[in-house]
């Protein structure tokens, strides 16, 4: 199973420059890049970061200025012309925008890569695109036009496009952010389905977390040109260093916005003395355990829950939960020393330091907006 | 009966389209004949030249800014001169391709050389219109530069082709007057050499109405086929 693990894309080195008539740009800095075969390799960042013309150059629609990009063992830098078009087969992209050919029908796009070059017979082909648009869920609209159908249909047509010629990896850039919520989230299971089932490595570049957390298994966050952060996505969300990766995760959780409202509430700004507001967090196995009965019977700790949630990443359930704890002289701080035993982050709020920090951090924004 | 009366109400409005009628056959053949051909003619020039202007330009498929530069103001330098200015200067260069620089197959020459330009101008503008994701989309596919050409850039933007298809015909039928002025024959011939200067208008306003059916009959056609083949 040496296979399993072994690079498919692996970028060393990669440098991107945009030279301009008064200024040079520089899209991508020193980028080291190992996707695995099997993965689903998240990429986040903000509009501008780079994401973009960093997979451009997996397919080399985009050279680079420096280093080596090497998919399934091919340095694809050396290749040009009818070589690199041969590789570029074996790598299918689908885009923001969908991309579709808007004067052929929806069985005329996906059968476009196959008039390019395919040994198939007609017939093999037509019963290629029919099985391609079946896989999507759209054997119906075949003869349609792009024009008539919704923009997740577009991107599934996109999809079975991609895929025509049997790529070993697809391409997402930003497939999604056109699309609203409940979209989103069947495009990205279809995503993950030809994951499971064709073995198909998929590079997924988004500005929203809550994308990545649906269905990565790796994550990598760009800023200004460069990977600042990255590894495994259970890791990077309950281990984050760099301050844009919290940002996302604060941004694709409802943790904040739920803390931010029950800091508010008048009870919550009059704990008394042994009572503590608190966020508990746990992955995995941790969430099975009876963690709040315990708290009371081995504590004498009440626990006042004010919010709730449960993720599941990677199969693996990561659950938030948002409590006061009120107990006598300092049982609340044994009972949180032995919570974290089991295995649970424990995050102390307290309630005047947080309000301070939310009040300036919107002033920050406010002072933002007006400049 | 009848058509003893009818001709005698054509007569009597217009006597001088009813004796000059063989005139007439002839020069509309000669205007449709100088239309189509100059038209295949610049058709052909001017899509070649509209296609590797877009592939050439600054982000084409094909970046090449030395072709681009000169393609593009050869065109404009052509598209500048006044037709019938043109005429008089290419009359020797006329001469060396067809051998005459008067009639209707000499018309040929300064017809194409005049539309050729305009139409290139139009294919460009057409063909820059397919969203550069498209053209994106086919190389992520492994689509070469002419598969691109043919499949998707003229493919996508077909309805915008036939109608400034169109546009150059109906200008070129307006151009094949004026070369008619010059010796060229066809239908502005006739309203120039035999209705304006014998004083006859009822055979000028007959080329009129001639030339607006004949513009009538391709915007109708265009219009259908363009719009049969949109699905935007
Ligand atoms: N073809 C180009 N020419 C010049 N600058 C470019 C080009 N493509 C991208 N850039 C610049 O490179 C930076 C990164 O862009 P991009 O990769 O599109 O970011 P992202 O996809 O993360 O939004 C931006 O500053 C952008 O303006
Ligand atoms: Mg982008």
């Amino acid at each position: 199973m040496a296979e399993a693990t072994s690079p498919i894309i692996e970028l060393k080195d990669i440098d991107v420059t945009f030279k301009e008539a008064d200024r040079t740009v520089k899209a991508v800095k020193d980028v080291n890049l190992q996707v695995n075969k099997g993965d689903i390799y998240g990429i986040v960042g903000y509009s501008g970061a780079g994401k973009s013309t960093l997979v451009r150059v997996i397919n080399q629609l985009q050279r680079q200025s420096k280093g080596t990009v090497t998919v399934s063992g091919q340095n694809l830098g050396n290749l040009s012309g009818k070589n690199l078009r041969q590789a570029r087969t074996k790598i299918g992209m689908i885009f923001q925008h969908f991309n579709l050919m808007n004067e052929r029908t929806i069985g005329d796009n996906v059968l476009f890569p196959l008039l390019l070059g395919s040994k198939l017979t007609r017939k093999e082909k037509q019963a290629k695109v029919d099985e391609l648009l079946d896989l999507v869920g759209l054997a119906d609209k075949k003869n349609d036009y792009p024009a008539q159908l919704s923009g997740g249909q577009k991107q599934r047509v996109a999809i079975a496009r991609a895929l025509a010629n049997d790529p070993e990896i697809l391409i997402s850039d930003e497939a999604t952010s056109a699309l609203d919520p409940k979209t989103t989230g069947a495009i990205l299971e279809l995503l993950k389905h030809l994951n499971e089932t064709l073995g198909l490595t998929v590079v997924l570049i988004t500005h929203e977390m809550q994308a990545v957390k649906a269905i990565c298994n790796k994550v990598a966050v760009m800023q200004s040109g460069e990977i600042i952060e990255r590894g495994d996505l259970l890791t990077i969300f309950s281990n984050p260093t760099e301050q844009l990766t919290k940002e996302f995760i604060e941004t694709s959780s409802q943790i904040d916005s739920a803390l931010a409202n029950v800091v508010e509430q008048a009870t919550v700004q009059n704990l008394g003395a042994g009572e503590q507001l608190v966020v508990l967090s746990y992955a995995g196995d941790s969430t099975e355990a009876p963690l709040i009965a315990q708290l009371y019977e081995k504590f004498h700790v009440t626990p006042n829950i004010l919010f709730g949630n449960v993720e599941i990443l990677q199969n693996t359930p990561v659950g938030t939960l948002g409590l006061v704890l009120s107990g006598v002289g300092d049982a609340v701080e044994t009972a949180l020393a032995y919570v974290a035993q089991q295995g649970v982050h424990v995050r102390r709020i307290n309630v005047a330091e947080y309000r301070a920090e939310l009040a300036r951090k919107a002033a920050a924004n406010n002072e933002e907006a007006t400049v | 009966m009848t058509t003893i009366l009818a001709s005698d109400f054509w007569s009597s409005i217009m006597p001088n389209v009813v004796e000059n009628k063989d005139v007439f056959i002839q020069s509309t053949w000669e205007t449709i004949y100088m239309t189509l051909v100059s038209g295949l003619v610049a058709g052909i020039l001017g899509m070649l030249i509209g296609v590797v202007l877009v592939v050439t330009a600054p982000g084409g498929i094909l970046e090449n800014k030395p072709t681009y530069w000169i393609l593009d103001k050869l065109v404009n330098i052509f598209r500048s001169i006044p037709f019938i200015i043109l005429l008089a200067v290419i009359a020797p260069f006329t001469r060396l391709v067809v051998g005459t620089s008067i009639g209707t197959t000499a018309a040929l020459v300064p017809l194409t050389i005049g539309c050729a330009p305009f139409y290139a101008r139009q294919v460009q503008n057409a063909l820059v219109d397919v969203d550069r994701g498209i053209i994106e989309a086919a190389q992520a596919v492994g689509a070469s530069p002419l598969q691109i050409i043919f499949r998707v850039y003229l493919r996508e933007a077909l309805p915008d082709l036939i109608r400034t298809s169109v546009v150059t015909i109906i200008s070129l039928i307006g151009l094949t007057a004026m070369a008619g002025a010059i010796g060229g024959g066809g239908l502005g011939n006739t309203a120039i050499s035999i209705g304006y200067n014998r004083f006859e208008n009822d055979i000028t306003i007959m080329a009129m109405i001639i030339i607006l059916a004949i513009v009538f009959v391709v915007q109708v056609l265009g219009d259908l086929w363009a719009r049969r083949t949109d699905h935007r």
